[in-house]
């Protein structure tokens, strides 16, 4: 397991479940805070990245 | 003002609380009744942990004269006895020339914070703010 992209997915996964589940009480709104969360992490993961993207190491 | 028998025990048990917490990642909650978010927890985080130490993260040692280092290794103690047995077994040596290292390291670091985050919700919903 060797790709960034989907290790970064994994972790934005197990991150934002946590938090969802601590923040929220109603599965409902865990899901919906969970899954904007994850969309978040992996939106701004892809923005940041193609930001980077003209800078040389 | 001294405290009464009543808040000494509650107090007692809301350390036995925190600890139970700590040590196994959702045992707080379950001690609770709050199963689904106990089991939730038990799961994700020793398997987030685990995650970190199959890709060769490290758990940093308490090295006092690197403070980074030194609040790492606090940081990869948070996930409680998971910490132990994996260290106990060997594991958690990391390898710094592996690509997956410093994702490692993430994963190891954050499930501890999580479960630090985790404690606290329990502490918290056992005095009844949430």
């Amino acid at each position: 397991m060797q790709s960034h992209l989907l290790l970064m997915a994994i972790f934005a996964f197990f991150v934002s479940l946590v938090f969802a589940v601590v923040a929220k009480d109603e599965p409902r709104d865990q899901l919906r805070f969970g899954s904007l969360m994850f969309g978040g992490f992996l939106a701004s993961a892809v923005v940041l990245g193609w930001l980077m993207y003209p800078f040389p190491l | 003002m001294r405290a009464t028998a009543a808040e000494e025990t509650q107090s007692g048990t809301l350390v036995l609380l925190c600890l139970a917490s700590w040590i196994i990642p959702g045992a707080g909650h379950l001690w609770l009744g709050r199963r689904a978010k106990g089991l939730i927890f038990l799961v994700a985080l020793p398997l987030m942990f685990a995650i970190g130490v199959a890709i060769r993260g490290r758990l940093f040692p308490f090295e006092l004269s690197d403070p980074l280092v030194g609040l790492a290794a606090l940081a990869d103690l948070g996930i409680g006895a998971v910490y132990f047995i994996a260290s106990s077994l060997g594991y958690g040596g990391g390898d710094v020339r592996a690509v997956t290292y410093e994702y490692g390291n993430a994963f190891l670091i954050v499930a501890g914070l999580l479960n630090m985050l985790v404690v606290i919700d329990a502490y918290d919903v056992a005095l009844g703010r949430k």
